[in-house]
């Protein structure tokens, strides 16, 4: 166990050494001037020099890199050109939207889906489970910020039940920073339950199918007990991978949900950051994502081991 | 909340009771919420050129010697009166006393002779440095007069004073001032929510009349849909620069809203880069501007918002000559001249659109026009940062581009052949030079004019239309700004009815 803990770690500070070279090679040779972003047409050319000396771009490249990745391993990430405020400071404001938004739609669509996608299985053909297929095709279909629209139409236009977006902050008011990310967590939610959904069907009819699930019942264990005692654990297993590539995917589409709904997210951050050239600020945070990936499937593969304790060698 | 049914009300109760009695009525009256399209990247007038900076703090934060108003002419700032030398090399500055910058510091001639000192420096990072380039000498004889003694003669030395990155700064403060800005404005700063909104207070010790209205939020909200769904839901009391034309209609049969059209200081071109030998020739240029349709322009790509143009030079500018008959929309005239240039085959020409909706539409536009006398046009589309390092400095790597000059009162960009589009006239030179040193209004006047006239007769660009400001603002809202002379949100002197 200690050697295979060992051999995540190194895996995990490879994975982020290799974004992290990826990352600054690809900003290098991006178009475009930090300094002339910031003074734009009317500055004049020693004005621009003074600017580049001062945000240190003028240091060579290596050194910037070495520079970069040292501050990091003393978890200094630097500072942002554009906003000239500490870059961990900025990741830390955006985190607290961008994580509780990624959380809960990741909690709407697993509570929608597990239950749903189990009803469909044991109704096979049946009109429940046409119902929930035909739902499941309808929610891929509908893009995330179609739908995001549409929830403000309906609950912030003519309803007022909510903001139409912008987000309060937590020390302002907690209830509704958390009333705030209740329709983008909807709007993230809907694509990743519909896909869930299925897999959740696809994964229990398996199982169904299989002897010791007749043994079950044969032994008199209630329809109710053999789904969530045999059926739901045994299909829960590809469920967990698709819900860990799932949730890697939710923080992709929190950009788009991010600025239909106005919300200081980590991904309006990144896009805003790289239309400035804030390279600082775009490093780090595509590093912060980097590892955040790399955390989750670490966490499914723990997870892994508490649904099926077999040791990892003699699964299947 | 008249629109609400009332079927609805009792969810909308037991929604707010849910939410643990946390909703806040409607604060209408004691809040202007205003919505900006972007973000500033940080507060500090004199150290950035983005827009948003000044539509943020302009006029409510900060304030310059001099400030520009509405109609867009120059009025007293913290300077409450000035005389100008017969030479019009010295301005002298009599300036208000009783001011105090928010921090409690008191405003003094120092704080003027620093500033102004900052931002000519050496090291300076000042976006508009230019503006500075006359001054000689800055001194402070006593704490309220300041004399300004220049190097040459500068007519429009009293306007250039009175832009956002002329304010006056506390060398105690001006560090701070990107993420802490202390000015003499009616409002001071409160908060800044990185990525949502700004906020501002009323500034008790302001030395003039108190703004109506005791808070400022501004919302950021970059996405036109949110833009407008914000406006419908109530969440917003105005925006006054919408970033989608197309999303007006639905504000205009609207009783809650008004929609504000008004002018801005953007003349909007087609830029053909005259480093090309192509472009040095003057039949090319004008065969191209025959070519064009403004009005399809600005009809096709702004919904028709927007006043076709004939030169540079805005509209409402009193000094402001009418010469879009110069080269009428003619494109048998484009051909013959096209043919007598020797590109009777046709021409093959790459254009670079930076993101504004206006290129990116406009140049589809442009292009099918450009194809209809044979020229054929590559439309690339770049990003803010690549259009500056490539068309605007470096290599000045394009054909054509579009893009809005939104400058006030920038005609002068044309006696710099250094300047990306690489115009060069000895006789718009020497207009220049004369209107420098010229600070009789009506003499000024005059030779704008004929500045337009030599810029409209050489084709110098296509001038293609003057942008529109245009915003939705609440109908009870009175007292805000529908034209922009310059960038900014002045809402000192908004207020509720």
């Amino acid at each position: 166990m200690l050697s295979y803990l060992a051999r995540r770690v190194i895996n995990l500070g490879g994975a982020l050494l290799a974004a992290s070279i990826l990352v600054f090679l690809i900003l290098g040779v991006l178009p475009g001037d930090p300094a002339e972003v910031m003074l734009g047409v009317g500055a004049t050319p020693e004005a621009l020099a003074a600017l580049r000396a001062e945000l240190g771009l003028t240091a060579n490249p290596v050194l910037r890199y070495v520079d970069w990745i040292g501050g990091l391993l003393v978890g200094d990430m630097g500072t942002s050109l554009a906003y000239r405020a500490p870059v961990a400071e900025l990741i830390a404001e955006r985190l607290v939207v961008t994580v509780p938004l990624a959380v809960a739609a990741f909690a709407i669509a697993v509570l929608l889906a597990v239950p749903l996608g189990l009803f469909a299985a044991t109704r096979r053909g049946g009109p429940g489970d046409v119902a929930v297929i035909g739902a499941s095709q309808v929610g891929l279909a509908i893009p995330n910020f179609w739908f995001a629209i549409l929830l403000i139409l309906v609950f912030a236009i003519h309803l007022r039940w909510f903001a139409a977006g912008g987000f309060t902050p937590w020390d302002e008011n907690w209830a509704l920073a958390l009333k705030s990310l209740i329709l983008p967590a909807l709007a993230l939610a809907l694509s990743e339950a519909a896909i869930l959904t299925r897999v959740t069907r696809a994964a229990a009819l398996d199982v169904l199918g299989q002897d010791f699930i007749r043994t079950a019942r044969a032994k008199g264990v209630s329809r109710l007990g053999v789904l969530l005692g045999h059926v739901l654990r045994n299909a829960l297993l590809p469920v967990a991978t698709i819900m860990g590539l799932q949730f890697a995917f939710l923080v992709a589409g929190a950009v788009v949900v991010e600025n239909v709904f106005y919300l200081p997210g980590l991904g309006r951050l990144l896009v805003q950051a790289i239309d400035q050239r804030d390279l600082a600020v775009v490093q780090n945070i595509i590093l912060c994502l980097a590892g955040f990936v790399v955390l989750v499937n670490f966490a499914v593969d723990a997870v892994y081991a508490v649904i099926d304790p077999r040791p990892k060698e003699s699964r299947r | 909340m008249t629109r609400v049914h009332s079927k609805y009300r009792l969810g909308a109760l037991a929604a707010a009771v849910w939410i643990g009695g946390a909703v806040t009525a409607f604060a209408s009256g004691d809040t202007l919420r205003i919505g900006v399209t972007l973000e500033p990247p940080h507060l500090d007038p004199t150290a950035g050129a983005a827009a948003a900076i000044d539509e943020v703090t302009y006029a409510n934060l900060f304030e310059g010697l001099t400030r520009i108003n509405e109609a867009g002419e120059v009025v007293p700032g913290l300077a409450e009166s000035w005389t100008v030398s017969d030479d019009g090399l010295t301005y002298t500055f009599a300036l208000r006393t009783g001011v105090t910058f928010h921090d409690g510091a008191s405003f003094e001639a120092s704080d003027v002779v620093f500033s102004l000192d900052r931002a000519r420096a050496e090291e300076s990072t000042n976006a508009q440095k230019g503006l500075f380039s006359a001054i000689d000498t800055v001194a402070a004889p006593d704490p309220a007069t300041v004399v300004v003694t220049l190097s040459r003669p500068e007519g429009g030395f009293l306007w250039n004073m009175g832009w956002g990155d002329a304010v006056i700064v506390d060398p105690a403060s001006a560090d701070g001032n990107m993420n802490t800005p202390i000015g003499t404005g009616p409002y001071r700063f409160v908060d800044w929510v990185k990525g949502s909104k700004i906020e501002l207070a009323r500034y008790e010790g302001y030395w003039g009349d108190a703004p109506a209205i005791p808070n400022v939020s501004f919302s950021i909200i970059p996405d036109s849909a949110a833009q407008v769904a914000a406006l419908l839901a109530g969440d917003l009391d105005a925006f006054p620069n919408m970033g989608a034309p197309e999303t007006l209609s639905q504000f205009e049969a609207d009783p809650r809203y008004e929609v504000a059209v008004g002018t801005t200081e953007g003349e909007t071109l087609l830029v053909m880069n005259q480093r090309r030998p192509l472009f040095q020739d003057v039949r090319v240029r004008k065969a191209i501007s025959h070519a064009i349709d403004k009005q399809a322009i600005v009809d096709g790509a702004m919904f028709g918002f927007g006043t076709p143009i004939g030169s540079h030079f805005a509209p409402h500018n009193e000094a402001y000559v009418d010469l879009t008959g110069v080269t009428p929309y003619d494109p048998e005239r484009a051909k013959r001249l096209l043919a007598e240039a020797g590109h009777a085959d046709g021409l093959e020409l790459v254009m670079k659109l930076p993101p504004p909706s206006y290129a990116r539409r406009g140049g589809e536009i442009i292009a099918a026009q450009l194809r209809a006398v044979g020229i054929e046009v590559e439309l690339v589309n770049v990003e803010w940062a690549q259009w500056l390092s490539d068309v605007f400095r470096g290599e000045h790597d394009f054909d054509f581009t579009i893009v809005s000059h939104t400058e006030p009162l920038d005609i002068g960009i044309y006696a710099r052949p250094e300047y990306y589009f690489g115009y060069s006239s000895s006789t718009f030179s020497g207009i220049m030079e004369q209107v420098a040193a010229t600070a009789d209004p009506a003499g000024r006047k005059a030779l704008y004019a004929d500045a337009q006239r030599v810029l409209a007769d050489d084709a110098a660009n296509v001038f293609l239309f003057q942008l529109a400001k245009t915003g939705v603002v609440s109908a009870n809202l009175k007292g805000m700004w529908r034209s922009a002379p310059i960038q900014a949100n002045d809402v000192t002197g908004a207020y509720f009815e």
